[in-house]
């Protein structure tokens, strides 16, 4: 079976990505990175839309493959704006202060 | 016979997916760090919607499967784009749980949808498959809404929960798993499908519901790690390599930023899934929490303003009270009045301020808050013995001092902002009440300590009112011109 030896080289590899990635992460980071990586998880968006193409329209199957979509995406678009509305208050900061220094002095 | 065309159409979807990989390794890198991580995070959102052209492009979904994907994708997307938008900056824990758990319910319903209802019989991988897809995703779903439902206060810890009798509940649960996991490959739609879902989806309750408020954002990223997890398994249940490789990659990050979190709040994961909450029991019997403190000093808002208005240099040392009470803005304001008065402000935050790691950047950065003054306990720690004024709101255990000097308290070895080095330190506090490890503060009676008992933005109100009658702000006089510069 070539494909699962395959695919458990993937998943082997891709954990040791996983493990490296993430070395050392300034506390400030804390909450937007687990956002943000709680947002990618939301790749699950492919099994379901797999499921609902797969599905020769067998209604139980889309039924669920629709409503696992809809989970998935929710956690993935919810993830990733929310991620982006707390790191752009970080970036507006720096922004504001850069300008706000050569009117003080 | 168009080779080329035929050979393109088989290479696209690889390419599409190896660039979504690159991205998506680019993006979590980059997410640690505070320059990058904005683009960082769109850069891995860009990979994830190439990932879903390139799929819809290989799959060619029929018309009917499209009525359903707009459905779902209108749906979903629309929920998370309201959600992401309504949602308060201190709500951030309870609402990373309900995304997290929402990604575990999609692998769930993947897994059940192919053991159910695909009319091919699957192979022994995706069987199995399917085991760690159902038991991964009902543990995330479940675990994490009850991590919701406990930070949003919803639910409190029951008593039972807090006796051994738990340890039991669980470890019968497991064995159910077990016992569904065994079964499950041999008929993936009988009995055992049922049992493993029903075990696993109250083993996630059983697990999450003893653990403390304050624990919370461990186990958050814990399920987090989990959640990647299932999003691997449901990637070997539909055969998708790529949905694999960035599923693996987000459980392993998400393992190292639990241990990470641990490390920053000195707890232990082991202590955290099976040793209970921390103080809980603290909660019942209120007279105990209160005793044991003989030399406290307590003071009005005015003395504390007093002694802001004549300080040369201020720090504010916020917490989870502040994060609770919401009252970051009013202490933007204090900080803006003191400023105007000539007064050095700045911020200190210990790695677990708030009411998860990191929350609290995340609130006074959303306050308008100066990056630059908001300083990391390594920066500010050797600032604190030529402080005039130290302010601590809503913050305890990462203020005591025992965690240095006390080798018997179980607090010892956490790593704490030392403001008990400045001169005079204010605690605003809305009782005398233990933090969440139950353990008494030492600062509380050092000579120069007093506690102005309050609901932070009460306080912090009460102090801009008492400032702005004493006349501070009003003209910039007095020691001005040495801060401007």
């Amino acid at each position: 079976m070539s494909s699962l030896s395959e695919a458990l080289w993937v998943l082997l590899l891709g954990s040791l990505l996983g493990l490296e990635l993430i070395g050392k992460v300034p506390p400030t980071l804390h909450t937007p990175l687990m956002s943000g990586a709680n947002a990618i998880s939301g790749i699950t968006v492919l099994a379901s839309l797999t499921l609902i193409a797969q599905a020769n329209d067998n209604q139980a199957l889309l039924l669920l493959g629709a409503l696992s979509l809809g989970f998935a995406l929710y956690n993935l678009v919810g993830g990733f704006l929310v991620t982006d509305r707390m790191l752009a208050m970080f970036s507006r900061k720096s922004k504001s202060n850069s300008k706000a220094n050569p009117g003080g002095t | 016979m168009d080779m080329t065309q035929i050979d393109l159409m088989d290479v696209f979807p690889y390419a599409i997916d190896l660039v979504a990989v690159l991205l998506l390794a680019l993006g979590i890198k980059g997410l640690s760090k505070v320059s990058s991580a904005r683009s960082a995070n769109g850069l891995a959102a860009l990979a994830i919607g190439l990932a879903i052209v390139g799929l819809l492009v290989q799959l060619q979904p029929g018309s009917t499967a499209w009525i359903w994907i707009a459905a779902g994708t209108a749906l979903g997307g629309l929920a998370g784009l309201i959600t992401a938008q309504r949602v308060p900056m201190t709500a951030m824990p309870e609402t990373v749980a309900l995304f997290n758990g929402c990604g575990g319910m999609a692998s769930l319903l993947v897994a059940l949808g192919v053991a159910l209802f695909q009319s091919s019989e699957p192979n022994l991988v995706s069987r199995i498959s399917i085991v760690i897809s159902v038991f991964v995703g009902a543990i995330t779903f479940s675990g994490s809404i009850v991590a919701m439902a406990k930070l949003q206060g919803w639910l409190d810890t029951p008593a039972w929960t807090q006796s051994s009798l738990r340890h039991g509940v669980n470890l019968a649960l497991a064995i159910l798993c077990l016992v569904g996991a065994i079964g499950l490959p041999i008929e993936p739609s009988g009995w055992a499908l049922w049992v493993l879902l029903a075990a696993s989806t109250l083993l996630g309750i059983g697990v999450t519901l003893p653990i403390g408020g304050a624990d919370m954002p461990v186990v958050i990223s814990l399920l987090n790690s989990y959640s990647g997890v299932a999003a691997a398994a449901a990637g070997f249940v539909v055969g998708s390599q790529l949905l694999i490789v960035a599923g693996a990659m987000v459980g392993a990050a998400g393992l190292i930023l639990t241990q990470v979190m641990c490390t920053a709040m000195n707890r232990s994961l082991v202590s955290v899934l099976f040793g209970g909450a921390l103080g809980a029991t603290s909660g019942g019997s209120g007279g105990a929490s209160e005793t044991g403190y003989t030399r406290i000093t307590s003071c009005s808002a005015e003395e504390c303003a007093m002694a802001l208005e004549q300080a040369e240099r201020v720090v504010f040392v916020p917490g989870y009270g502040l994060a609770v009470a919401q009252a970051q803005h009013s202490l933007r304001e204090l900080s803006k009045l003191l400023e105007a008065h000539g007064v050095e402000v700045s911020y200190a935050i210990h790695p677990v301020a708030g009411r998860m790691p990191g929350h609290m950047n995340v609130l006074l950065a959303e306050a308008d808050v100066p990056y630059e003054q908001l300083l990391e306990m390594d920066t500010i720690n050797p600032e604190f013995p030529r402080t005039d004024v130290v302010i601590v709101l809503g913050a305890n255990d990462v203020v005591n001092p025992d965690a240095k000097s006390d080798p018997t308290s179980p607090l010892y070895g956490m790593p704490v902002l030392e403001v008990d080095q400045a001169r005079q330190v204010f605690v605003v506090k809305r009782s005398l009440g233990a933090g969440y490890a139950g353990i008494a503060n030492a600062l509380f009676e050092l000579p120069q300590t007093a506690m102005v008992f309050g609901d932070a933005k009460a306080v912090l109100n009460g102090l801009l009112t008492e400032l702005r009658s004493m006349g501070v702000g009003k003209t910039s006089v007095g020691s001005a011109p040495k801060a401007t510069t």
